[in-house]
Formats: structure tokens, sequence, C-alpha cells
């Protein structure tokens, strides 16, 4: 049944640029399935080490203007790919032994802090970053000599690194690693008490997490070939990070549900208003008052309890089957 | 007048503002726990109530205490409308200061419209005044004798009235203030509709300094919480040792790395961070 529905799901993806056949919502599905890379890698540290990061726009930034920077300095895709991944994880590991100083909220100021600097740089470093204006590419690299230029091409690299992300978070959840990184978030003082490095474990996955942002974010700049400082803002953590705790921490299905759900209302907003920032704070605040574990766990909860209470109700009304104890 | 004595002074003014800015922050931050997400944007707002009341005739110094507590009011009912909800799941209540900081701008954008907006120095406190044979712009002489007044104002209260004692101990140990019958739930209130009134303030006699345009709130908020991350939360002195450092490095890092002043700003953060991460007077682990 589960297997079905997720044949039937990965088919209907890989041909999306099919049944859709239209350029401009082909763009919208690329878009999702890069915010969703950007928030599963997210989710590795908020939802699975409890560490709620405000700074990972940052990271996403840095990766891709080392990207631009490499692909304007002529450099082929290789070298595009691996230097800006190499940059990534480095400005990851120094995010992460400072935040690490702190837990809890200490370490939402000090990655809110950590993102400032870095939307600072961007901002201010003219001489690399062009300031306010962003840097350009002229064309999307072509990996492999497999040109990106049209829309479903483009949708379809994406799409593989979509899965790829995907298959290693699956594999993440199940190892061991990924058990003792949600033991460090339950129970940190017994997991040091076991003999578990907390603190590296969480270390860890951070630089996880700053890779898969890294890879989102040379993404990005392969899709818009451009990119500013409004990418590093503080607002941009926040989106992703409302599309983490939207969909529901801590679940797979979670973050790609939130990224498809913000990217859409973005694009449904903004066609009508112009008052973007506005709707995402009225849903931020909006999700947190009333469905504090997020849209994915919130419909599960409902439809269990609507499918039990149904079954009830059935049970009840012919009265033939005795009652059986099953919790939600 | 020599450039390093300009640039001193200026360091100052933007401590004593900083100081109006970050004091609040620093008291919510102890008493209520959270990082208040929106204090940028409350700075922002503030400012620009100021502006449309001087636009609509007030004298500046009236314009900026009552735009305080147009703010204060606002901060009160936040407090009570929607983080009181969520008492006690403190990161909900960030996620919310966050969500709504972006409202706030949005809203701000929307009436008050994109273009930066001059404040004029209020007309009692223009020229320079001569002191020990030095010309100094009276204006900010004013700014740095208010952000005196305040702070010695907030440390009577804190240390002398039974309001503030209360306070104290309700930073020290909610529960045992709670338990020996104060109304923490009432401080918290109290405590974030003043801190909300000394940033909408600090916007107004800010504003012709700073001037105010969108993105304020953005440009502010970080400097409240390199302050606050240095100086400690809940911590008066530390207020004013944070701003002091953040307001010198910042004019100065302009003045001698234009390009990167922005990151020198969080170089004694970091330090600290890693040396003390408390904060330098900060008592418990934040």
């Amino acid at each position: 049944m589960r297997r079905t529905a997720l044949a039937i799901a990965l088919v209907l993806l890989a041909a999306l640029p099919f049944w859709v056949g239209n350029a401009y919502y082909t763009n919208i599905a690329a878009q999702i399935l890069i915010y969703a890379i950007f928030a599963l890698g997210l989710n590795v540290v908020v939802g699975y080490a409890g560490l709620v990061s405000l700074g990972h726009a940052a990271l996403f930034g840095v990766a891709a203007y080392a990207g631009a920077v490499l692909v304007n300095a002529g450099q082929g895709h290789l070298v595009v790919v691996l230097g800006s991944c190499g940059v990534t994880i480095s400005v990851a590991a120094i995010f992460a032994v400072l935040a690490l100083r702190g837990t809890g909220l200490g370490f939402v100021m000090i990655t809110v802090a950590l993102g400032q600097i870095v939307w600072g740089v961007a901002y201010r470093w003219i001489s690399v970053t062009n300031g306010d204006n962003g840097v350009s590419i002229t064309a999307r690299p072509s990996p492999f000599g497999l040109s990106l230029a049209t829309a479903p091409a483009f949708y379809w690299a994406v799409f593989v690194v979509f899965l790829a992300a995907v298959g290693s978070m699956a594999v993440f959840v199940g190892s061991p690693f990924g058990a003792s990184l949600r033991g460090t978030r339950d129970q940190p003082r017994r997991m040091t008490a076991l003999g578990y490095n907390v603190w590296l474990i969480r270390f860890l996955a951070f630089l996880l997490s700053g890779f898969w942002s890294g890879v989102a974010g040379l993404l990005y700049l392969y899709y818009n070939q451009f990119i500013s400082p409004q990418a590093v803002a503080l607002t941009a953590s926040a989106e992703v990070l409302l599309m983490v705790i939207s969909g529901g921490t801590a679940t797979l299905l979670g973050p790609i549900a939130g990224a498809a759900l913000v990217v859409i209302i973005k694009n449904v907003a903004s066609a009508y208003i112009e008052r973007w920032n506005f709707v995402l704070g009225a849903i931020f605040v909006a999700i947190v008052i009333f469905m504090p574990e997020g849209l994915v766990p919130g419909t599960v909860r409902l439809w269990r309890w609507t499918a039990a209470e149904l079954r009830s109700r059935g049970a009840a009304r012919t009265a033939e089957a005795a009652p059986r104890e099953r919790t939600p | 007048m020599n450039l390093w004595l300009v640039l001193a002074i200026n360091s100052i003014t933007l401590a004593g503002l900083l100081f109006l800015l970050s004091a609040g922050f620093s008291l919510i931050f102890g008493l209520m726990r959270i990082p208040n997400l929106t204090h940028g944007s409350l700075l922002m707002l503030g400012a620009y109530f100021g502006v449309s009341l001087i636009g609509w005739g007030v004298g500046f110094w009236a314009a900026a205490v009552c735009a305080a507590l147009g703010v204060a009011l606002f901060g009160g009912f936040v407090e009570r409308a929607l983080l009181r909800r969520l008492a006690g799941a403190e990161l909900a209540q960030v996620l919310v200061t966050l969500g709504l900081s972006f409202m706030i701008a949005d809203v701000c954008l929307m009436l008050w419209g994109g273009d930066p907006v001059a404040v004029d120095t209020p007309a009692a406190a223009r020229g320079s005044t001569l002191l020990f044979g030095t010309a100094f712009p009276t204006y900010r002489l004013v700014i740095i004798a208010i952000a005196v007044v305040i702070a010695a104002a907030l440390w009577a209260m804190l240390d002398r009235t039974r309001l503030g004692a209360m306070i104290r101990a309700g930073v020290d140990d909610p529960a045992m203030a709670r338990a020996v019958g104060i109304r923490v739930s009432h401080l918290f209130t109290i405590v974030f509709a003043l801190g909300a009134g000394l940033a909408g303030f600090a916007g107004v006699i800010g504003g012709p300094i700073l001037s105010v345009y969108p993105g304020l709130d953005q440009d502010m908020l970080p400097l409240a919480l390199v302050v606050v991350i240095l100086g400690g939360s809940g911590s008066l002195v530390g207020s004013l040792v944070g701003s002091f450092v953040v307001g010198f490095l910042y004019n100065f890092g302009q003045a001698v790395f234009p390009e990167l002043a922005y990151v020198i700003l969080f170089l004694p953060m970091l330090i600290v961070l890693v040396v003390r991460p408390r904060g330098l007077f900060g008592r418990a682990a934040p």
C-alpha cells in the first residue's frame, strides 16, 4: 500500500513536465523541489537535533555566492560544485562551533547573529558580492555536457538531486547515527552518561544540514542565475523554518509538504498582493498558535481521530463487535 | 574638530541609543527567557509614530513621549493577547515575535512608504555647545544626557523600589517568586510594555541621527542581540557596557574598514561566546 503510493508519487513527479506541459508551472515545481531540499537539510537540525536555527539562509547564500564567483571566474561545473560545497561546509563548521556554545534559545540567538553577519558581508563587501545589486551568472552550467537551459531539463536535474536528498535522509533517519541524534534531542544527559559525545553528534548533524542547505543554494543560483543579499536575510531563514515547522518537524514528508505549501502560497499571493512578508508573518503566527505540531502530523492526527470516531460509531450502531482497545 | 573626537562623540551617542533599545530587550530576556525579535520593529514603529505626530504639528519631545506610550501600549497588548497564550512554550513565543516583526515591517512600508524620512533636530538643540574648549553638537549631548538619566532611573527602579525587587526576584527564580505571592505574569506585561516603550522612545529621539526608513528594524535588532550576548541577559550593567562596546566598534569600524564594519561589530560577540558564553555580566547560562 505504502509502496504503491510511493511508486505512484515518484512516477507522477518524474513525469511532471509532461502532464503539466507549461514552463511556468514546471519552474514552480523546480522551485518547490529546491526548497524541499533546503527544508530537509534544516529539518536535520530543527527536527532531529531539536536545535532551532534562524541562520540557515546564510549557508544557502554562501553556497550560491561561492558558486556565482567561481562560475564568473570561468571555472567548470565540477570545480564550481566542489568549491561551493567545500566553502559551505567550512562555514557550517564555524557556525556549528559557535552556535553549539548554547542550546535552546541561546542557540537561536547565536544563529540569528551569525546569519546577520553573513548578510552584512553580502550587503557591504561590494568588491566581491556587488552589494545590493547581487551577482549574476550568464548561463546555467551544463554538467556532463547536458544543457539545463529549458525548464523540463532543469526540473529533471533538480529532481535527481532531490531524490538523492530524500534517500540520504531516509538512510540517515534509520541509521544508528540518526537514533543517537534523536537521543541527544530528548535526553542529552542520559546520552552523555551512556558515553556518547553529544557535542560531536550535534556538530556532525549541523554539517549534514549545512551540506544540503548548500546544495539547495547552488541549485537556487542555477535556477535564477542570480544571487542577492535578499536570499541571505533573516526573512529567508524564517521562510525555510516556516516550511519545516508548518509541514511538521522530524518527519520526512513534512518539510517537503511545507516547502510546497510556502512556495505555492508565495506565488499565488504575489500574483494578487505585494504584501508577501505580511502573509508570511501571519501564517507563522497562526501556525504556531493553532497547529504547533505542523500540518502533516496535524492532518494525520485529525485523520486518525476521524477514522477512529467513525469506526467506534459504526461499532456502537451495530453493537456486534466487542470493544477493541486500539490506541490511535 | 578632531576626527577621532567626532567619532568618539558619535560612538557615545549611538551607545546611548543602543542602551535604551537593549535595556528593555535584556530585561525581557532575563524575565521571560525569550529573545524578543520584534524589538527592532518596536523601535521602527516608535520612530514612524514620532514622524507622523511631528507631521501633525506636535512638538518633538511631546511626540517622543506620545510615541513611547503608544508603543508601550502596543507591546502590552502583544504580550497579553499573543505571548500569554503560549506561556511556557518559549520557542513558540520567539516564533510569534518573529512573525509579528515581519507583519509590523510590512504595515510600516504600507502606511509610510518606502522612502527614508529625515527627522529635523528639535530647534532648541540645534547648533553646537562649547565644552572644555571644544565645540560639540548639542543634540548628541542631549541624547547622551537622556540616556544617562534613563539609565539612572532604571537602576533606581530595579534596585530601590518594590516593583524592581519583584522583577529581580522574577529574573532570578520565577517559580520561587510565584510561590511567595508575586504575580509574575503581571510583571511580564509590565516589563514587556516598558521595554517596548523604551525602544519606541529611542526610535524617535534617534530619528535625527539614524533617519527613519524601512529596514531600520533589521539594522537595529542584531545590534541589540550583540549587546545582550556581550553583556549577558537581564543585567543592566551588561547592557550599558555592551552598548558602549558596540557603539564604539560600529563608528570606528566604519571609519577604518568601511566594507567590513558590520563584521567587526560581531567579533567581540564571537570572542565572548567562545570564552564566556553567558555574557560578561550574565549569571546563569542563557
